[in-house]
């Protein structure tokens, strides 16, 4: 099955190691996800675009335990077949703290402080039968 | 500062769901009681600011209370809509420009949580396709990483959502009047972890209309005028942690609810010890505990003690959200704001029946928060 990405610029593709895309601000250094061409930092109005780190920290996270509404969401929203998936901030060192899905859901197995590292995941099939894919960070497990 | 602006009439159409009743109607509903409460007709109305999120444009509204010709403008600020057309209405008086006028906000909203139009919040068609256009899903992050930091339990947010309830049972205009104990609000479905349905208020519909005067004019037309001491609306800053934001910075920002806190206890020359009761938004249990610190109100952390000594009960030293708050009236976004100061008018009035705050509360406090990360304060005294 062919397999194509979300949106084109939101992360590497292909890339068997994908990084998130994100700019940074060539005035005061800020990084920013996704890209954006003003700096809401410093004001500053030219960015570059970066490869986001790979790996970082769960800053906090939450479930998402109910189907949600489709348009937008393109996953499966049928509350019949729907599986909860897990939402956090993971704190790129340096950088900035990006918005996912984890591939973790269980409360129990996710902790505050964690390491994590990104991911991609299939999200649905679209009409032409191609697998759709989107970003997640999923723990890293020790070695 | 002095009582420059006053509020003199109140009106207020019932929040829950009215099926066959739109958002509009609703509005006009609302104003017409206001316009009864301050004994004024329509045509006494020299300008109005009003809006909705999802109810449609609210001057229309005038084929309806009559072709005047007054100034009418539309206000459409997310969720400080409410906040935004009465910080309009008083900033028009208090310019000198009129004398008095009226501030609407009303709403309805389709049931469940808010779809959220991503590309009209600036965000990619990505974000919302992967399953984080929700707002829910900042609520439950934002209280996970305040319980972790500052120890705040479940307990206490079983503890603030069937206070809401219990609040919501003694008020004839909520939408949810069934009382719901601490254990039913933990055993409810969990929606976006550790937020369970109980804890959370839903989208829904209602009315509310303000009317506002000059306050020597106030003094000459009611007896029991409340005056506005400030009114405040702010925007994030960088930094700040906000719902629906892909990305968030590295520094740390308190957030707009606190400088519009602060903005507002300076603009009233008062300060936090001085309120006798406050509505806070509490878009879900957590976020009630939250802006209790955020709002100036007490230290985090402090929150804990505080709920479990019951100091934010109708009879505690420092109630909040005495009406029910969102939980028991749910949301509509245009009105919940003003739905807030109703509830305070009637608190520093002396005419909130069961519900009524003992020992003739002297000064109320509003505050809203929402997307994109706005938020709007007003402090009232009588």
């Amino acid at each position: 099955m062919k397999q194509i990405p979300v949106e084109e610029g939101v992360f590497t593709w292909p890339s068997d190691t994908p990084h998130l895309l994100g700019s940074r601000c060539t005035a005061c250094g800020n990084h920013m996800f996704p890209t954006q061409s003003g700096c809401p930092r410093c004001a500053g109005d030219e960015t570059e675009t970066v490869e986001l780190a790979r790996r970082g920290t769960l800053w906090t996270w939450t479930v998402q335990g109910f189907a949600p509404k489709a348009p937008p969401y393109m996953g499966d929203a049928d509350p019949k077949t729907f599986k909860a998936f897990g939402v956090g901030y993971i704190q790129l060192p340096g950088e900035v703290k990006v918005e996912a899905r984890l591939t973790e859901s269980d409360p129990t197995k996710l902790k505050i402080g964690m390491e994590m590292e990104l991911t991609l995941v299939p999200l649905y099939t679209n009409d032409d039968g191609d697998e759709v894919m989107t970003f997640a960070f999923q723990p890293v497990t020790s070695a | 500062m002095s009582d420059d602006v006053a509020i003199i009439g109140i009106g207020m159409h019932e929040f829950g769901r009215h099926p066959g009743v739109s958002g509009m109607d609703q509005g006009v509903i609302a104003v017409r009681r206001a316009l009864a409460d301050a004994g004024l007709a329509w045509n006494d109305m020299e300008f109005a600011f009003g809006g909705s999120l999802a109810a449609g444009a609210a001057d229309t509204m005038v084929s309806q209370l009559g072709l005047t010709g007054l100034q009418f403008i539309n206000v459409a600020n997310g969720c400080a809509t409410g906040g935004s057309a009465l910080f309009s209405a008083f900033s028009t008086i208090k310019s000198g420009m009129c004398d008095i006028g009226i501030a609407i906000g009303f709403d309805k909203h389709e049931a469940g949580a808010f779809r959220v139009n991503t590309r009209g919040s600036g965000l990619g068609d990505w974000y919302g396709a992967s399953g984080m256009a929700l707002t829910t899903q900042f609520f439950g992050m934002k209280i996970n990483r305040y319980m972790h930091e500052y120890g705040i339990t479940e307990d206490s947010l079983a503890k603030v959502a069937s206070k809401a309830f219990r609040n919501g049972s003694k008020n004839p205009m909520a939408w949810r009047r069934r009382p719901i104990s601490e254990d039913e609000v933990k055993q409810s479905a969990m929606l976006s972890y550790p937020l369970t349905q109980y804890m959370f208020c839903s989208p829904g519909e209602g009315g509310v209309a303000l009317i506002l005067a000059k306050a020597d004019r106030a003094r000459e037309l009611v007896k029991n005028p409340i005056f506005l001491k400030a009114t405040v609306v702010r925007s994030r800053r960088f930094g700040s942690f906000e719902v629906l934001a892909p990305s968030i910075a590295l520094e740390h920002n308190a957030g707009p609810t606190v400088d519009a806190s602060k903005a507002a206890f300076e603009m009233a020359g008062i300060g936090p010890k001085d309120v006798d009761v406050a509505q806070l938004q509490d878009t879900e249990a957590g976020a009630e505990i939250m802006h209790m610190a955020e709002n100036g109100f007490c230290e985090h952390g402090e929150q804990e003690a505080m709920i479990e000594a019951g100091a934010t009960e109708i009879n505690g030293r420092f109630p909040v959200n005495t009406d029910g708050g969102c939980l028991a009236n749910g949301e509509p976004v245009g009105a919940s704001g003003l739905r807030q100061v109703y509830e305070n008018v009637l608190q520093l009035r002396g005419d909130a029946g069961d519900r009524q705050v003992p020992n003739n509360p002297k000064v109320a406090y509003t505050h809203v928060y929402g997307a994109p990360g706005i938020s709007g304060v007003t402090i009232l005294s009588r």
